[in-house]
């Protein structure tokens, strides 16, 4: 009763080409991007900006870039965390190398160098696919990792190539403080998730789907398998390497390539998984609980069972509860907690009256 | 050139271990076709186990320490932890996920990676231990004396191993009734079903089987390096020596598991020093990754015909 689309009528191309078809659906929109921007500066404390909101929206952005390539383009990564760390590393030279530039620039500019790696790592999957390309990427994690260690020029001849990000300058105000820190990962996050809401359901969109259920069937109706394998890979690095480039600039600060690593990259990719392949939303969703879980293991197990426990037994605890959480999100909703939306969704379209 | 040969034959013993771990994909991604990401962590919890073992079982049994029985008796019991991790993990993992998209086996053997690391160190705890297995790691003198060539002898013992191992797992395969139906599984799947092989008992069996190599290749390692985490990492290595030689293969992971261990040592010494050393890292993937521009179904993995 509440959420359905009987009787709106779409009148105009305008209407019928919305994002957010729905009324609801863009009011409840409006709702959490104005609760985000307004209520949430006002009421959470540094803490919670600083040590959840930010790496939450960050790792979305990373989410979706992951999610465009896996969920979307069927093409599974394992090298997400090195794209980003090409997007932080890129940002980071140009604004030390070129006078006056403006930081959201800076960072747009590291997410194309992304791109124009990912596109280079992407080559082979028109050659190979599956399991071999999973493996193939590894190949960009490894190098990308060493190549920014062992290339002095990325870090400007810092040692072990340690990068300390420099201050966030945005037409004379200072982004110096967690609210607008927070406030700028914002923006920049919704205008990158709505704008890969939009490009999922456009030409390019249907293409990658098509190639991911099918390529030889999609390359038979007339899909070019390379254009459409090679965009899937530029955008999602360009996806991750903003995330990057954020992660460096308003998350942590001082990076190191191998904060880049192998964890990272796995962590991203059960970000999707647990938040739903194939789903924009699905990346936010995810994305909240990787990095909510390992917290409220923290807070939570010291108080349940008290001093019985070592710190070691709770990280031990936590690689358990966190695997065995991965394997219990496949067998029970493979399509993960966006579904689970969908079918609240479902639901809502019969409440009160289910009949 | 005595220094070639070195690296070549210490790039050699090292690719054995790769190889070790290698086959244990194989063997699960051939009778079962799930890429098992968790072969490295199965790796670690069989070293972690059998060393758990050897150090409590003299206060349990009163066994001496550090003797043949304690030996054994911690080989077996390791094989059984093995076997009951096989069984859990069809029963957990596999049994509820038939049908699923391979992409979704995959993740979930990411998932009991994390399962399975968890669950190991929160047993024996997260320490570095060593494991001592009673063979010399000393240069063999004969070949010192003759070719001047520095050659350990745990390295060739370790090779023996594999070798042997390799040898009973053919024979296996080729001669029991359960190597035949596995045969028959790893073809078609639906085809095997048909004539009365139990599907779920030829699971477990070769996840078992998988969980003895790693048994073997874990006590190897852990012999040489240490029984540490490090272990799960070291064991990422067998992934280019998959790629190499192709998924399916057995052959396939010996041959890809030698040439990722000689090349990449060779690779190390000869070309690391011109770059700033650390290529071991990134080395055999991207060997393996130009392969495959070649060959993409491996060396001799089955070549792949799409129909739509």
């Amino acid at each position: 009763m509440l959420y359905r689309e009987a009787g709106q009528f779409k009148a105009s191309y305008e209407a019928d080409q919305q994002i957010f078809p729905i009324l609801q659906d863009r009011v409840g929109v409006l709702l959490l991007i104005g609760f985000f921007a307004l209520a949430v500066p006002l009421f959470a404390d540094q803490y919670w900006l600083k040590a959840i909101l930010i790496p939450v929206l960050i790792f979305s952005l990373a989410a979706i870039g992951l999610n465009i390539l896996t969920g979307y383009a069927g093409q599974l990564s394992l090298g997400s965390a090195a794209f980003m760390a090409v997007g932080a590393f890129g940002a980071y030279n140009f604004m030390l190398r070129i006078d006056g530039m403006p930081f959201l620039v800076a960072i747009l500019l590291g997410g194309l160098c992304a791109a124009a790696v990912g596109v280079l790592f992407g080559l082979p999957s028109l050659r190979i696919k599956g399991f071999y390309l999973a493996v193939a990427t590894l190949a960009a994690q490894f190098f990308i990792v060493w190549a920014l260690v062992k290339i002095e020029w990325f870090s400007n001849y810092s040692s072990s190539g340690v990068i300390t990000a420099q201050e966030i300058e945005i037409l004379g105000f200072a982004f110096d403080g967690p609210v607008s820190k927070y406030l700028l990962t914002l923006f920049v996050v919704v205008v990158m998730a709505l704008l890969a809401k939009n490009m999922v359901r456009s030409t390019t969109g249907r293409m990658w789907m098509a190639v991911r259920d099918m390529d030889v069937a999609a390359e038979v109706i007339g899909i070019r398998l390379m254009r459409t394998k090679l965009t899937a890979f530029a955008v999602s690095s360009f996806y991750c390497g903003v995330a990057g480039a954020l992660y460096a600039y308003t998350y942590i600060g001082t990076v190191e390539p191998e904060g880049f690593n192998l964890d990272l990259s796995f962590k991203i990719l059960f970000m999707i998984i647990i938040g739903g392949v194939g789903s924009i939303m699905g990346s936010f969703l995810g994305a909240a609980f990787i990095v909510l879980l390992p917290i409220a293991l923290d807070v939570t197990v010291p108080v349940l069972l008290g001093d019985l426990v070592s710190a070691s037994f709770v990280s031990n605890l936590q690689l358990i509860v966190f695997g065995g959480l991965i394997v219990f999100f496949l067998i029970v909703e493979p399509h993960g907690l966006a579904r689970l939306w969908q079918i609240g969704k479902e639901k809502l379209r019969l409440w009160p009256f289910p009949h | 050139m005595q220094f070639f040969f070195e690296v070549l034959i210490g790039g050699l013993l090292s690719g054995v271990l790769y190889a070790l771990v290698a086959l244990g994909f194989v063997l699960i991604f051939k009778a079962s076709g799930v890429f098992n990401f968790a072969q490295g962590a199965m790796v670690f919890f069989a070293a972690l186990t059998f060393v758990g073992f050897l150090e409590v079982l003299p206060g349990w049994t009163g066994l001496e320490e550090g003797g043949r029985a304690v030996f054994w008796l911690a080989f077996v019991l390791s094989l059984g932890a093995m076997v009951l991790l096989a069984i859990a993990t069809e029963r957990v993992v596999l049994r509820p996920l038939v049908n699923q998209p391979p992409i979704t086996l995959f993740m979930a053997t990411i998932g009991l990676t994390f399962l399975v690391e968890g669950i190991a160190q929160g047993i024996w705890g997260a320490n570095v231990r060593g494991l001592d297995l009673g063979i010399q790691d000393e240069p063999i003198e004969y070949m010192m004396e003759n070719f001047n060539i520095l050659i350990s002898s745990f390295d060739v013992f370790a090779a023996t191993v594999a070798a042997i191992l390799v040898a009973a797992l053919a024979l296996f395969f080729q001669y029991t009734r359960i190597g035949r139906a596995l045969r028959a599984v790893a073809d078609d799947h639906q085809a095997a079903l048909s004539i009365g092989i139990p599907l779920r008992h030829i699971w477990v069996i070769v996840w078992a089987v998988a969980g003895f190599v790693a048994l073997v290749a874990g006590m190897i390692w852990g012999a040489r390096n240490g029984v540490q985490f490090a272990l799960t990492f070291t064991a990422l290595k067998a992934l280019p020596v998959l790629i190499l030689g192709g998924f399916t293969s057995v052959p396939g992971a010996i041959v890809g598991g030698l040439i990722i261990g000689a090349s990449e040592k060779l690779a190390e010494v000869y070309v690391g020093p011109f770059v700033g050393g650390g290529i071991e890292s990134w080395f055999p993937y991207i060997l393996a990754l130009g392969f495959l521009l070649i060959r993409p179904e491996g060396l001799f993995g089955e070549r792949h015909i799409d129909r739509v």
